[in-house]
């Protein structure tokens, strides 16, 4: 018990080790049908068996000879050119046209190489003549004749034979390794104490029932051997790091905002105090949209604004200029998730406070695509609305995100946008490439900007930072258009986010 | 934003102390300004638009000599009376300004006159607008007689030969042959009259904005006194670039000499240096910027940035004309301080977050088709009228958003479903393994002239799958599984789609209200986007559904 334990043997290889028990010797090729497994099987469990030690295998090549359909008609009825004479001397048909046997040619042709008959013209026909050598040939078998009967009757050949009979392709031959198997005394003994418990290949309902699973085996698998691959559905990897980017600003109390993508300039610009002759809003930065001119509803805001614009309020002097309603109207695909930011203080009442906010939003930019530019992208747009706020929380809130984006150590230099004051260029100091990676503006929001939406001056905390490098720098993308091209295979394989 | 290439050693001549490249490096991008580059000749930054006064050599030298302590404080420069008046009359509404000085005693160089060049280049660039609120000149003194008048003549009396020009032309034909004509003209086109700077003798000067005479509008590096003109629309703007330019002349070595600027009723003279006085409010800058300052902290931190500070005000060089409002003064204190000198700090201000009911919904959405085994997509908001119509078999909406002025044709109307999308990704996937199950959830885009900005935003959710198994009844079961899960009845109706195989094809019906379309895919639409396996697809306006669902 012990022993056969150990062994641990398979169905497959008990069958074969008691039936080798039973005959002593075989080979794998007379197995295959005595215990009816197929030959791959035997052979697989003959290794086995002779890796265990219970029994021997001998390799040996070997010329398998085996008689075509051509080779027995030989045996049956003797060679072509036997049929040919015959045919002459029996039958009396010596016009050559007359003379009826298969492959007629083929006996002509070495008949007359052997001499055996000759060929005279008479009219437009043939007469066959046998030779005195065909008759002599006629009386008794040839070589070929009794070595191909010996062939059938499995005796051997010796070679020249063989590859003459190859060359008129009465038989084949081919080399084959013949396994033969003989009993260990080891095999035996365990041929003798072992149990032939049958194997399956599944669970089935039937087997469940009345504890039948307790008297088989599952045939073992092969665990490393490949298998046809399976692919899941799965969110698209830039998903999945927006919904984390989501999460972080959701736990530090930050309210999501929502809105369109499409904007009046109103929103886009005048609200957030860029001039309307300013750079940012020329044509070639920012997408019209082909539509008839929006609408202002809100008209206290609309009378706010154009009023800052043109001669500020009490603090500020303004930008001095006559502000126009027709280019406030015009319609563009908004050029940055502020836009939101506005829409949203214009809703906040003083007795919200303090109040955060957060977006995660495309934004257009009207610039041909390549490896380095899209011309829609994600921005993160966050404000913290708070009487206490100042320009250091705003420090923290970044470094806060940044470092559960990975990024440790963020910094930031002076910056120029008209909405905010002070104005900064947030950067992150990427520590693989070593270098300091630019992610966007920040600032605090100009009170020409918060006086028309909400009323009253108070401080705005507020970041617009893209997003796309960071996503590239994960799924080390050097192509960013990459990000988009949602190649399926790319989608199906793409490591997940991990945080 | 212009980028300036400064010349090395003349930056740090003025400045007046031998600078290392790393000082350089480290402290540029702390000022406000983007260091491209510093190489051994040049120092290469963007300025920003907010500080026209730093795009010269001079310029810049002065901010950052002043930022890095070496000559801090507000600079004051001398004028003096040059006697004469520039009468500004009968000018178009268009261009009714013009501010006018002179500065003698220069001694030009190639390089200075090359900076002169791209310090005016520049101003006309940014502070002017490219040119549309001004443009600014300057003449050899020597070639033209004071006094100077500044007014209009109809186009048919002006000829002269423009700056290197090859002849005398007329107007029309400065604006028509003249390379600054044809880049300028487009600003004076149409006016009846155009702006001329004329001398005491009646010599035509220039014609602003376009172009100076050559004959007495050509400063060269022999050039030692200078006439320097700007005009244009808006006097402050005009103001700011003339000191702008004046500065930065005496900086070089020249003395400034004052005009008198007469409009008839009004009467000014020009330059004027007198800073504006604006108070500091020291408890809001504290409260703004986290921090504590004694008052000679605010007088020296107001002197990093070139300001003066006298009896609680601050004193702003006339130049700067982006202090708008006393929140600038707390910027210029903190840019002073040094932005890598502020400490962070975390906010104590509790609030509580919470996710917007589209995200929580389209989430739940994408969660129920990631378990049904589809892929999401992400694709573009932006496609184009072929995608969307030609090659869906259907006729091109006139709802469909368009914008005006893409660059790249590609993309240039707004998606008003998902699905002409998905069957994008389909064509682009061809070589990978199929089935392939694709599904996207966004915003499609249609007009709409009851809205704000005439176009309605909606979230639509296609899903589409592509193999030799894909039929119609895998999205039927998908589409009332996306029911079932959601708690909606949605009946399917007989319909034609002429996307879709006629017979294969059904309109989903939510409380009476058409939601979408479900089908396979037309053989055409398939041969129209490179296909050859056969796909069925489903369009769902989510926007709809989610109202139901909410009232539900």
């Amino acid at each position: 018990m012990a022993e056969k334990k150990k062994y641990n043997l398979q169905y497959h290889e008990i069958v074969l080790l008691k039936k080798l028990s039973e005959i002593k010797k075989s080979t794998v090729l007379a197995l295959d049908k005595a215990i009816g497994i197929d030959q791959a099987a035997v052979v697989r469990a003959a290794m086995q068996l002779g890796k265990l030690g219970l029994l021997k295998m001998d390799e040996k090549d070997k010329i398998v000879v085996t008689l075509t359909r051509e080779g027995k008609t030989v045996i049956e009825k003797g060679l072509p050119e036997r049929q040919l004479i015959h045919s002459v001397l029996k039958d009396g048909k010596t016009i050559l046209s007359k003379i009826d046997i298969k492959d007629k040619n083929v006996a002509l042709g070495w008949a007359k190489k052997e001499g055996l008959v000759e060929l005279e013209k008479s009219g437009n026909d043939m007469l066959v003549k046998v030779t005195g050598k065909g008759k002599d040939y006629y009386k008794v078998k040839s070589d070929i004749e009794l070595d191909l009967g010996k062939i059938a009757g499995g005796k051997p050949v010796d070679k020249k034979m063989i590859e003459l009979l190859k060359k008129r392709r009465f038989i084949t031959a081919d080399f084959r390794t013949v396994r033969s198997l003989s009993m260990t005394p080891a095999g035996e003994r365990i041929a003798k104490s072992v149990k032939l418990v049958r194997e399956v290949s599944k669970v089935t309902p039937d087997l469940l029932k009345d504890e039948k699973w307790k008297d088989v085996r599952f045939r073992k698998y092969n665990v490393v051997a490949p298998v046809a691959p399976v692919y899941p559905g799965k969110k698209h990897f830039v998903s999945q790091s927006l919904d984390y980017v989501r999460r972080i600003w959701l736990e530090m109390g930050f309210k999501e905002m929502e809105g369109n993508m499409i904007s009046t300039s109103f929103w886009n610009f005048d609200t957030l105090f860029v001039p309307q002759d300013h750079p940012a809003r020329d044509m070639q930065d920012t997408f019209f949209v082909d539509v008839s001119e929006g609408k202002l509803s809100d008209t206290k805001i609309v009378g706010r604004v154009k009023k800052v614009h043109e001669t500020g309020d009490d603090d500020s002097i303004g930008w001095g200029y006559d502000w126009k309603e027709s280019e406030a109207k015009t319609v563009v695909l908004r050029t940055h998730t502020t836009v939101l930011s506005a829409q949203t203080i214009a809703k906040i009442k003083e007795s919200d406070l303090p109040v955060k906010y957060f977006a995660i939003g495309k934004c257009f930019r009207n610039e041909s695509l390549d490896w380095k530019h899209l011309f829609e992208f994600y921005q993160m747009e966050g404000i913290v609305v708070d009487k206490n706020a100042n320009f250091k929380q705003l420090l923290g809130y970044l470094k806060q995100f940044y470092k559960k984006m990975g990024y440790t150590a963020v910094r930031i230099r002076p910056a120029y946008f008209p909405y905010t004051e002070m104005s900064c260029e947030v950067e992150v100091f990427h520590p693989r490439k070593k270098e300091w990676v630019e992610l966007g503006g920040a600032g605090i929001f100009r009170p020409e900007v918060v006086k028309p939406l909400l009323g009253i001056d108070v401080p705005i905390l507020a970041w617009g930072q893209g997003l796309e490098r960071i996503l590239s720098e994960y799924y080390k993308i050097t192509d960013i258009r990459d990000l988009y091209r949602n190649d399926v295979s790319k989608l199906r394989t793409t490591k997940l986010w991990m945080w | 934003m212009p980028t300036v290439n400064l010349d090395k050693k003349t930056v740090l001549r003025y400045i007046g102390k031998n600078l290392t490249d790393k000082v350089l490096l480290e402290k540029i991008p702390m000022l406000g300004t983007d260091l491209e580059q510093i190489t051994d000749d040049e120092i290469v930054v963007e300025i920003f638009p907010n500080r026209p006064d730093m795009l010269s050599e001079e310029g810049f030298s002065r901010a950052f000599s002043a930022f890095m302590g070496i000559k801090p404080g507000f600079r004051h420069y001398d004028t003096k009376k040059e006697g004469s008046t520039v009468a500004v009359k009968d000018l178009p509404k268009e261009w009714p300004y013009a501010v006018c000085a002179i500065v003698r005693g220069l001694k030009l160089d190639d390089d200075k006159l090359k900076s002169i060049i791209q310090l005016q280049e520049k101003l006309g660039v940014t502070l002017l607008r490219r040119r549309k609120k001004g443009g600014l000149g300057l003449y050899p003194l020597d070639k033209i007689k004071l006094p100077v008048t500044f007014t209009s003549y109809k186009k048919e009396d002006i000829r002269f030969r423009p700056l290197e020009g090859s002849a005398v032309f007329k107007a029309d034909d400065i604006l028509i042959k003249h390379p600054k004509g044809k880049e300028y003209g487009h600003i004076i086109e149409g006016w009846s009259r155009y702006p001329v700077f004329v001398d005491a003798e009646g010599t035509i000067m220039s014609m602003p904005p376009i172009i100076n005479s050559h004959d007495v509008g050509k400063v060269t590096d022999a050039t030692k006194n200078v006439f320097v003109e700007c005009t244009g629309t808006d006097l402050n703007t005009l103001k700011a670039a003339m000191n702008i330019m004046l500065l930065t002349l005496a900086d070089m070595g020249g003395k400034i000499y004052s005009l008198e600027m007469d409009y008839g009723k009004d009467k000014f003279s020009c330059p004027d240096f007198t800073p504006r006085k604006i108070k500091i409010d020291k408890a809001y800058a504290e409260r703004l910027l986290g921090l504590k300052f004694t008052d000679s902290e605010v007088k020296d931190l107001l002197s990093r940035m070139g300001l003066g500070f006298e009896n609680g005000c601050a004193l702003v060089p006339s130049y700067r004309t982006d202090i708008l409002h006393p929140i600038d003064l707390v910027e210029e204190i903190a840019i002073a301080y040094g932005y890598d000198n502020f400490e962070s700090e975390i906010s104590d201000a509790a609030t509580v977050g919470s996710e917007s009911s589209k995200t929580i919904f389209l989430r739940k959405v994408s969660d129920l088709f990631v378990g049904l085994g589809y892929l999401e997509c992400k694709s573009f908001h932006m496609s184009n009228a072929r995608t969307l119509f030609d090659k869906m078999n259907r006729k091109v909406s006139v709802d469909l958003v368009r914008t005006a002025n893409a660059v790249n044709i590609e993309y240039d109307a707004m998606r008003n479903k998902i699905l002409p999308g998905l069957m994008k990704i389909l064509s682009e996937n061809t070589h990978n393994e199929y089935p392939q199950n694709l599904f996207e959830a966004g915003t499609v885009f249609l007009k709409d002239k009851s809205l704000e900005t005439n176009v309605s935003e909606t979230v639509s959710l296609a899903f589409a799958s592509a193999g030799l198994v894909s039929d119609f009844s895998q999205m039927k079961a998908a589409v009332e599984s996306f029911a079932l899960n959601l708690d909606i009845d949605i009946k399917f109706e007989e319909h034609d789609d002429s996307s879709f195989i006629s017979g294969r094809c059904a309109r989903l019906v939510l409380g009476g209200k058409i939601v979408g379309v479900v089908g396979e895919i037309h053989p055409s639409v398939l041969v129209n986007f490179g296909l050859d396996v056969p796909v069925s697809a489903c369009e769902i306006e989510l926007s709809k559904v989610m109202d139901a669902v909410q009232k539900h």
